[in-house]
């Protein structure tokens, strides 16, 4: 032990033998960061916190839910009436669940803007829609649990999506079910499925953050740090941000928890789960409607469930559909044109996939979504032959100084008024 | 003596390191089998095996769904110009070509498992209120399947034909599922 890190002696003598707080200092306080940051990158820790909630909130709530058809649903409402602030514990999980893919889905398209999934981020990207999926399987999972008609219906649409596979298909149906149709098996490890698979993502968060901090984030001019001068340090610059974008969150989230928690919902699964009866029109969580759309667009089965799949598998492999080597839509006039069309296009998409599959919407979907596959496809990877990128700056700093210097000369003016 | 010993020794490495490899697999292939074999279905849930119904009170025109492996199977007594529009339906234009007959033990009786082949929904058209489609059997009302009365798809996503379960008549107006 050369010198003394921190004040602390007892910090020193275990950091000496467990080396966590020079760690927690290198990656949370002193970690550099570019000093360029808007509030777009406030949703990495926004979406670490929220999965934060949802497994204390979910923990509290495994105490008290019961995982068998003929109680599932009844446990639920006693959670809702009887269990001390269960109201509250289950409001805040079923809302969470909302929130946390309102945050991952303005971080993955914050992503997308600025080029964040570009060399040497590659892998950093790759474990963010390996996030996404695992994400997307445990709210389906977890979507299931309350057994109401949309549960059991949500769960036979989905787990059916899989007999389009040809020849093994009807197995691995019945395996996922445990039975003929989904039943008590079903739910009990749907149930296990849920409580485990938060722990998985997790663990590839902690690999997504270890990827991050190999490289430091991106930046809305999206060109490398040059050194000392474009970075400030984590703490307390980014810490303090952080916290502010939190509190702002935390208070939308209220909101909705206290105000407006059904609003998302769907008021069918508030109707005990009836295997004979199905609802007349189904509609998956919002959050899935975009998927929901281009399984329907496609007529034929095998297709629909290949093209929804797909949606997700382009993303894995975008890094090398955008071959341009400017991350910033900042200095892309045609992609910044292009990204936007691909928001209203997602956001048509997730339109269409809660209205009924027939007449006009048909045919709108089958245009969105060709349309998002044309943009990853087609226009991602011809775009660098034709676009004319404006030039970059030299370094974050310059437009910085350049942008702050101007501030001064106006607040020197105002204080001579 | 070195010259020779080493290539053999090689061999004798590499036979050492593959079927160490070989039985490494094989024993954790046969430990994964038990743990993925457990979701399929239990002893208990195959022993649920058949469902025998009295169709006596059936009416021509009725239609009863019944509990099957806890799937709804639907049993309807169809009339008689349901009977020859079934029956008189050309193969030609139909997705999953199938005869009537082919499909039907008692032409009276039509009986499927309601379920829908394209995401698993239950079809209308059991009750005398119910959407019947357009074609006037079954229809789907998750993704739009219709169904003729013999249980055919005839237009939308589904890519087969209504599921018929295993049945025998165990007389005239008694049938046994399964």
């Amino acid at each position: 032990m050369s010198k003394p890190k921190f004040k602390n002696p007892v910090v020193n003598w275990i950091d000496y033998r467990l080396p966590i707080f020079t760690f927690m200092n290198h990656e949370l306080n002193e970690y550099p960061t570019p000093k360029n940051l808007n509030y777009f990158w406030n949703f990495g820790s926004l979406a670490g916190i929220t999965l934060v909630i949802m497994i204390v909130t979910g923990i509290v709530l495994s105490m008290n839910y019961t995982a068998h058809i003929d109680y599932a649903f009844d446990s639920v409402e006693r959670i809702m009436r009887d269990v001390n602030h269960g109201w509250l514990l289950r409001y805040i999980h079923m809302n969470g669940a909302s929130f946390f893919f309102i945050v991952v889905y303005i971080h993955i398209f914050r992503g997308l803007y600025y080029g964040s999934y570009k060399a040497p981020r590659e892998i950093l990207w790759i474990l963010g829609v390996l996030i996404l999926l695992l994400m997307m399987a445990t709210a389906f999972m977890g979507y299931v649990l309350p057994w109401g008609q949309m549960s059991f219906w949500g769960a036979t649409v989905i787990t059916n999506l899989f007999s389009a596979i040809p020849f093994i298909g009807e197995s691995i149906v019945t395996w996922l079910w445990g039975g003929f149709s989904v039943d008590n098996p079903t739910l009990n490890r749907f149930f296990s499925l849920h409580f485990v698979l938060p722990f998985v993502i997790v663990g590839v968060v902690i690999l997504h953050l270890v990827a991050l901090h190999r490289f430091g984030s991106n930046n809305p001019i999206g060109i490398d740090v040059k050194g000392k001068q474009d970075t400030v340090p984590f703490h307390p610059y980014y810490t303090i941000k952080d916290l502010f974008g939190l509190s702002v969150f935390a208070t939308i989230f209220a909101a909705a928890v206290f105000f407006f928690p059904n609003f998302m919902g769907h008021p069918d699964n508030y109707i005990p789960a009836n295997p004979m009866v199905t609802p007349a029109h189904i509609v998956p969580e919002w959050y899935f409607l975009p998927f929901y759309a281009i399984l329907r667009a496609i007529p034929d089965k095998l297709g629909g469930v290949l093209f929804m799949f797909g949606a997700i598998m382009v993303l894995f492999v975008l890094p090398w559909l955008d071959k341009s080597s400017v991350r910033s839509s900042q200095f892309r006039p045609l992609y910044k044109l292009f990204f936007w069309f691909l928001v209203i296009d997602c956001i048509a998409l997730g339109y269409l996939g809660a209205m009924p599959a027939e007449g006009i919407y048909v045919v709108l979907s089958r245009l969105a979504t060709a349309y998002y596959f044309f943009h990853f496809l087609i226009i991602l990877p011809l775009l660098p032959k034709i676009e004319s990128t404006r030039p970059l700056p030299v370094s974050i700093s310059t437009p910085i100084i350049t942008a702050s210097s101007n501030a001064s000369t106006v607040m020197a003016m105002r204080e001579k008024k | 003596m070195t010259k020779k010993n080493i290539p053999e020794d090689k061999n004798k490495r590499d036979f050492l390191q593959v079927s160490t490899y070989a039985l490494g697999a094989v024993g954790a292939a046969s430990f994964v089998w038990p743990l993925i074999n457990q979701m399929n279905p239990a002893a208990d849930t195959l022993a649920l095996a058949s469902t025998e119904v009295d169709l006596e009170q059936l009416e021509e025109g009725q239609a009863i769904t019944v509990t099957w492996r806890g799937k709804p199977v639907f049993i309807r007594h169809r009339t008689k110009e349901e009977i020859a529009s079934a029956k008189d339906q050309l193969l030609d234009g139909l997705r999953d070509p199938q005869t009537d007959e082919e499909r039907v033990q008692n032409e009276k009786y039509i009986v499927l498992v309601g379920v829908c082949t394209h995401l698993g929904c239950v079809p209308l058209g059991q009750k005398s209120g119910d959407v019947k489609g357009e074609y006037g059997g079954w229809f789907c009302p998750c993704h739009g399947s219709h169904y003729d009365h013999s249980g055919r798809i005839r237009k939308g996503p589904a890519p087969t034909n209504l599921e018929i379960p295993q049945y025998s008549f165990l007389s005239d107006t008694l049938i046994k599922i399964g």
